[in-house]
């Protein structure tokens, strides 16, 4: 807090007037920056669909209402599939991602030079790639499909689960599981006493919250082609039946409220 | 009986925390180790058990070099010393029982440890030693539902059940309040003269360790700056120990006021010597 | 006293009811079971695609920028700068509504509102926003811009109103007995404690809406999406690790970069 003596009288300003003006040349760059880019976005925008919205939207609103019902009946085999490809999707990441956790974690991997990279390398490239973008690359490969969509979210998830686990690992007690190996526990032994009851609470939470979101991303993944939900909304939407797109999406929200709720209840199981 | 024999540990950083130490402590000896912080108490005990790999020296328990064992043995060495932490170190989310039973890991395979099948003889031990520390009613709790002194019970069990021929203790009392402190070293104590069991225990509180142990070991910069009984702890002692302070209270409390159980003045003077 | 020898011990259940237990045991693996006989794989077409992936592993050594870098390019520059402009206008919208969704500093009938936002905003995946919105405003980055700025919304209002909620009540009570006002009161009492996590996550959404950017070309709301999804469906893998490699590599730089400045932060 610097302190201005003048005169005689002392003033007290927050920050020194340099750092005010770095300060302000801060949120002045980040403006400039937004507008430049909203302009680059923008550069080929026709204005006049934009423009014209509100009465597109109200012409959309007119289309989509009332829902379809009776379309229902269609809907509950692919949202069996897309509550399939989420659960085994989870299931085959879990599988996949604990032994990437353990090689990433710090204080459990063989190597930090080496292993440790490489796991999280391969968390970072999970990560990043969405689920749907590794649905497209899945369909065009093994063909269009639930498994497809197994894979994607499994392959998806696998960084998820895998990062915030490491993380878990990394920051548990390490008195614990030196007392363990205190004991004359072999390797196996201080893992399945020192440490896997420490991150037990994370495994739960992180596996129940990814299921959670993978449910969300199966019931888009058939736009592209691999099942579920998704294949009935994309074949809605190109013979533009906006009542049953209505319908659909209602589904998709009950759905994703339901698995929400689920979520919360077995996260608050295991604490 | 437990032989160290220039035992020296020097830390990556370069520090050096143990100076060629030599020490003998008979079976069914307790012995305290004292010294102010960062004089290498917790390295010392830490050596001994490998859990930190001392740089040179050597260490002996009974006929076997600790020293010179290879991962394998290491770990069948360990199961004949129990260890004793001073932040309890229990798995918190495991049951008390099963804290206990941990005590026998290295006695026990892989797969049964897994599905925790252990072999009766073994739950027989772990009852037995839960109704010794006065726990058998608090068997499936779990860890982190008990109490500081109820821990460090269940962490004195688990070393037990390891059947050990010595007990390495760091800092029993450290998390404990001063009553709980003085009930937990008495058990640790007799529990060593029932079992004939020698102990290195590492503690800061020097009144305490008056109290309870036969020897008492002076710890200095990794050096052994004492070693003789609690009686041998004069002021100059404590001053070549610990550095300058008056010590005269501390003098005059354990000829005049011993086994009085004035916990406030406990209190005021562990912040004192630390 | 109890009897010591011979006594059993077995570890107590994660669920203390049997029948609980059970019930739980055989549903999860009926359920699987079912599941897994549903699943309708034709090995045949899993066969023919082996080869296909042999092939999309060889592209990425090395990955073809050159042929497409026109497209690349293009759907690059959208992307980056609906990251930025939303993030931006997402946050903007999002500080607002998040204080209103805090049980502990706004009245009732705004809290509700606003939760009724978030919940909306949150319920949806991007890609389903993203159709709506390209229904709406036509193909091109300004649907999408609008599709991860509404996105944001519901994202970081939601974590920001839980912070709020679990600031320290003491600071907050402190301030307002010094007769602040309400907005006074925002700005010593609560701001301060919000900050930092408030600035970690913009930059994790910052990240977040990039890696979203590139999955909402897929149906039509711009960005590097739609230069993936025409190199795959003309098989050209090359050209798509290309892509692929441009996004871990960029999403890599956003994460070490983000945790820096939240290591400057914090």
């Amino acid at each position: 807090m610097p302190i201005e003596r003048r005169a005689n009288e002392i003033l007290w300003r927050r920050q020194s007037p340099v750092a005010q003006a770095a300060r302000f040349a801060g949120w002045l760059a980040l403006a400039a920056l937004t507008v430049f880019t909203f302009e680059v976005m923008t550069r080929n925008t026709i204005w006049a669909f934009f423009l014209d919205a509100p009465r597109q939207a109200a012409d959309l609103l007119g289309r989509m209402v009332p829902p379809r019902w009776s379309y229902i009946d269609q809907l509950w085999w692919p949202l069996w599939e897309t509550l399939n490809i989420a659960s085994i999707g989870t299931l085959l990441a879990i599988g996949m991602a604990l032994p990437v956790a353990f090689l990433a974690a710090r204080n459990t991997t063989p190597s930090v030079a080496f292993v440790r990279p490489l796991a999280l390398f391969v968390i970072v490239s999970s990560r990043s790639i969405n689920s749907l973008i590794w649905a497209l690359l899945l369909v065009s490969i093994i063909g269009p499909g639930a498994l497809a969509g197994i894979i994607a979210i499994s392959l998806r998830s696998i960084g998820f689960i895998a990062k915030l686990m490491y993380e878990a690992i990394e920051e548990i007690d390490a008195n614990q599981v030196e007392a363990i190996t205190a004991t004359g526990a072999s390797g196996g032994q201080v893992l399945v006493y020192g440490i896997w009851p420490q991150i037990l609470p994370a495994f739960a939470g992180v596996c129940v919250f990814r299921w959670d979101i993978n449910i969300r991303e199966s019931t888009v993944l058939g736009l592209v082609g691999a099942g579920g939900i998704g294949l009935n909304l994309q074949a809605s939407l190109n013979v533009l039946a906006w009542p049953q797109v209505t319908l659909i999406f209602l589904v998709i929200l009950a759905s994703v409220i339901a698995s929400e709720w689920i979520s919360a209840r077995v996260r608050h199981a295991f604490i | 009986m437990l032989r160290i024999e220039g035992l020296t540990k020097r830390y990556r950083t370069g520090d050096l925390a143990l100076d060629k130490v030599d020490l003998e402590v008979p079976g069914g000896q307790v012995m305290a180790l004292i010294g102010p912080s960062g004089a290498g108490k917790s390295t010392l005990i830490r050596c001994v058990n490998r859990l930190v790999e001392p740089s040179a020296g050597r260490v002996r328990l009974g006929d076997t070099e600790i020293t010179g064992l290879s991962r394998r043995e290491l770990r069948r060495a360990r199961r004949r010393m129990g260890m004793i932490f001073q932040e309890f170190a229990l798995v918190e989310r495991l049951t008390v029982m099963e804290n206990v039973l941990s005590g026998q890991l290295g006695h026990v395979g892989f797969w049964r440890s897994y599905l925790r099948r252990f072999p009766q003889p073994a739950v027989d031990a772990a009852y037995q030693t839960l109704e010794r520390v006065g726990l058998a009613d608090q068997i499936d709790k779990r860890a982190d539902a008990l109490s500081g002194g109820q821990r460090q019970r269940v962490g004195i069990a688990r070393a037990l059940l390891q059947q050990p021929e010595i007990l390495l203790v760091d800092e029993p009392t450290a998390s404990l309040d001063p009553k709980t402190s003085r009930q937990i070293m008495r058990l640790i104590c007799e529990l060593c003269a029932e079992r004939h069991l020698a102990a290195v225990i590492n503690i800061h509180d020097v009144q305490l360790a008056q109290l309870f142990v036969q020897r008492v070991v002076g710890l200095r910069a990794g050096q052994v700056v004492f070693d003789g009984p609690p009686s041998g702890l004069n002021p100059e002692v404590l001053t070549r120990i610990y550095g300058e302070e008056d010590w005269t209270t501390a003098a005059t409390r354990r000829k005049g006021t011993d086994g009085g159980d004035d916990d406030a003045l406990d209190e005021e003077r562990m912040a004192g010597i630390v | 006293m109890i009897a010591i020898a011979g006594q059993r011990w077995r570890r107590p259940p994660l669920i203390a009811d049997v029948r609980l237990r059970w019930a739980l045991i055989v549903g999860a693996l009926v359920y699987l079971t079912l599941a897994l006989a549903s699943l309708e794989v034709n090995w045949n077409r899993i066969a023919e695609g082996l080869p296909r992936a042999l092939r999309f592993i060889a592209a990425f050594f090395p990955p073809d920028f050159v042929s497409r870098w026109g497209d690349i390019y293009e759907g690059l520059l959208e992307s980056l700068t609906m990251t930025v402009t939303s993030t931006v206008v997402g946050i903007a919208i999002s500080v607002p509504i998040g204080i209103g969704a805090a049980r502990n500093v706004a009245p009732w009938w705004i809290y509700v509102s606003c939760r009724g936002i978030i919940a909306i905003s949150r319920s949806f995946q991007e890609v389903i926003i993203a159709i709506l919105f390209v229904a709406l405003f036509g193909f091109g980055p300004l649907a999408g811009f609008l599709t991860l700025s509404f996105a944001t919304i519901g994202f970081l209002s939601k974590l920001l109103a839980e912070d709020i909620e679990d600031i320290d009540p003491g600071q907050a009570e402190a301030i307002r007995a010094t007769g602040a006002s309400w907005l006074q009161w925002i700005n010593y009492g609560i701001q301060p404690q919000v900050m930092p996590r408030l600035i970690g996550l913009s930059l994790y959404r910052l990240d977040i809406n990039f890696r979203e950017s590139a999955v909402i070309g897929i149906v039509g709301a711009g960005g590097i999406g739609a230069t993936l999804n025409t190199a795959i469906d003309r098989y050209e893998f090359d050209s798509a690790a290309a892509v692929l490699l441009i996004i871990i590599v960029i999403v890599m730089f956003a994460e070490y970069s983000s945790s820096w400045i939240r290591g400057k932060v914090q």
